[in-house]
């Protein structure tokens, strides 16, 4: 971690106090998890105040932890008939999930990517909002202008609502479009699909006829080949 | 006196100079412009929901079909941002390569954009000449990689392979080739694929030359640009534009320069910076641009004739071994086995890593869960962000200058639309 990152975080930490939350980063990132009631104080600050000066925002996105972890294989143990096969992930793969070190709070987070043209550095924001079945999370779209498309596309996408934002309409997916395709339980093939119909002289809509498969099984291996190697390039510096 | 309402007008999605499928709804008042409403998404292919469902290196092909006139730029963030998490670095002429091929990348996108943007307003002989250049360096892409455009040449750990020691030829082809033809077209592709590129690093400063020498002093270019979409500093930071839009209204901001990655802090350029912020100014810094590129092209070519060595680690948990290890070594056939069925699984963790894309801030924002699959891939375009400032750049302005400054924006939507 190189010392403007580690200053930063010292100045972020000393002014939050506990309104923001360290995100352990093995690669020397600057990740604050903040909450969603003191996110807009906390922005304010950090594109006003001097030592962050944060006056571009790179990028908003949405994040959905429902499978954070869960796998399509279970790999650790074996049956009397070998490993087992490949399953695809349903919504009752609590069993087949792995511990892992990081554990989201809840289930939709909104990422900030905060850039400082002034002072060079960059800061990552998280924020979970508190419901999980109509995310709701204030808008930062009077404090940096370029969230404004940003987050419509994470409405679009996740279904987070932006409070305050003035225009929360969709933006990437079709007219009429129904559902938020970047959730976990949206199926990657689709719900619909749609064809020229020439009798009805118009597109039409079906419910998809294609079936979903899995090609390469999701497997969490635990090895630590590059933490040891990270840590050995940490401690060159 | 009539009641003169504003009336809406449908630009696009079909329209030539919507640069692929930009439909705007826009509000006019006569021909003065009071509002714009870009309606994008026409060109969603949710990239980053199929990576989730496939290994690591098999979405790299997806990466060159975002920004699909600057491919390699492309595969260089999303593959930065794997490396970061895994904590790789590619060998040192594994990143003279990548510098190198960014930069005719950021050659091939410029020409493009140049060519493109004259033909807009007006100027057709811009775009026959852009691309005959383009067609070059397209043959690079081709030598290095097999394809002209979809390269799918950087991976994790360094790139696919080795300069090639021989260029491709043209071959005489009856009733379509002349001999004297062929000859002409293999002038330069006797040598290697580094002689190639150094011949044409010394044509193309001319061939800049003759660009300015049609736009940059001609009267209609200017009074289609000058002063036209003029954007200040400060909102300039505030809507989140980077890369050449922020340099085109006097911000020195490019993150070569500023967060060096690969050998950028070892190669020798300047940053040109506008002095308006209008799309005048904007072509002049694209233009420099192409010539600072030039010269970082020329000390790689310098760089990488000296220095042979390994174009990739030599961990085979993540790049696979060679053909011939392969085919007498144990080992090495089960580390084949496992990278193309199952591929490597890349520590827990997140990631940002941002490169300075031909278009601006290019970034890929990396979650994994410690599967061989990514958790979530965000791909941050630069495009994106300038679009969003579209009704602000074109309120007030008249019809034909909204072609103008779509053009100024350097739009394509592979990476918009994602």
């Amino acid at each position: 971690m190189n010392k403007k990152t580690t200053l930063l975080i010292d100045n972020a930490e000393q002014k939050f106090g506990d309104r923001i939350l360290r995100v352990e980063s093995s690669i020397g990132e600057a990740a604050f998890e903040v909450e969603p009631e003191n996110l807009l104080d906390v922005c304010q600050v950090l594109r006003d105040e001097g030592p962050f000066s944060f006056d571009t925002l790179i990028d908003v996105c949405g994040v959905d932890y429902l499978h954070y972890g869960s796998v399509e294989w279970q790999m650790n143990e074996a049956t009397e008939s070998g490993f087992s096969r490949g399953v695809e992930l349903s919504n009752d793969t609590e069993l087949r999930k792995v511990k892992t070190l990081y554990q989201p709070p809840r289930r939709f987070a909104v990422v900030y990517h905060l850039l400082s043209v002034q002072r060079n550095h960059r800061l990552r924001l998280k924020s979970f909002p508190r419901d999980e079945v109509t995310p709701v999370i204030d808008s930062v779209v009077s404090i940096w202008n370029s969230a404004n498309w940003f987050e419509r596309e994470a409405f679009d996408l996740f279904g987070i609502l932006f409070d305050g934002h003035p225009d929360l309409r969709r933006i990437l997916t079709d007219y009429g479009f129904i559902g938020h395709p970047f959730r976990k339980d949206f199926p990657l093939i689709g719900n619909v699909e749609v064809r020229y119909d020439p009798e009805l002289g118009r597109v039409a809509y079906e419910p998809v006829s294609i079936e979903p498969r899995t090609l390469v099984p999701k497997v969490i291996r635990h090895d630590d080949r590059f933490a040891s190697l990270r840590e050995k390039e940490q401690g060159d510096d | 006196m009539t009641d003169i309402q504003n009336f809406t007008l449908n630009f696009g999605p079909q329209h030539p100079a919507a640069h692929g499928v930009l439909r705007l709804v826009l509000e006019m008042d006569g021909e003065v412009i009071r509002a714009a409403d870009p309606h994008i998404g026409l060109l969603h292919r949710a990239t980053e929901k199929l990576t989730e469902s496939k290994p690591y290196n098999q979405t790299i092909g997806y990466m060159d079909r975002l920004d699909y006139v600057s491919m390699m730029c492309n595969e260089h963030g999303y593959v930065l941002a794997i490396e970061k998490l895994m904590g790789i670095t590619p060998p040192i002429r594994a990143q003279y390569i990548r510098v190198m091929f960014d930069e005719i990348t950021r050659l091939l996108n410029h020409l493009m954009w140049l060519g493109t943007h004259g033909l807009d307003i007006g100027a057709m002989t811009m775009f026959l000449y852009c691309f005959r250049e383009r067609e070059d360096l397209m043959d690079c892409y081709e030598a290095v990689s097999g394809t002209r455009m979809h390269a799918t040449y950087y991976r994790p750990g360094g790139v696919y392979r080795d300069l090639p020691e021989e260029m491709p030829r043209f071959s005489r082809v009856e009733k379509v080739r002349s001999k004297k033809e062929v000859k002409r077209l293999n002038i330069n592709r006797e040598g290697s694929l580094l002689d190639f590129i150094e011949s044409f690093c010394d044509r193309f400063p001319a061939h800049v030359d003759e660009y300015e020498t049609l736009l940059t002093d001609n009267r209609i270019w200017k009074q289609r640009t000058v002063n036209i979409g003029v954007v200040t500093p400060e909102r300039a930071m505030q809507l989140g534009f980077t890369g050449p839009m922020l340099r085109g209204s006097g911000v020195e901001w490019d993150l070569r320069k500023k967060q060096p990655y690969e050998v950028y802090d070892r190669v020798d350029f300047d940053i040109p910076v506008g002095v308006n912020g209008d799309c005048y100014d904007r072509y002049l810094v694209r233009v420099e641009e192409m010539r600072q590129s030039n010269q970082i092209i020329r000390q790689c070519i310098g760089w990488l004739r000296e220095n042979p060595g390994p174009v990739t680690i030599s961990d085979q948990k993540v790049v696979p071994p060679t053909r011939v290890e392969m085919k007498d070594d144990m080992e090495s056939l089960i580390h084949h086995f496992k990278l193309f069925t199952e591929g490597y699984c890349v520590p827990e963790g997140e990631a940002y890593a941002a490169i300075e894309h031909p278009k601006g801030e290019f970034g890929v924002y990396l979650v994994s869960d410690g599967a061989n699959k990514p958790y979530r891939v965000k791909v941050r375009p630069p495009g994106f962000a300038h679009l969003a400032s579209m009704s602000e750049m074109v309120t007030g302005h008249m019809l034909a200058d909204v072609v103008s400054i779509i053009g100024t924006q350097d739009i394509v939507f592979g990476e918009i639309d994602r």
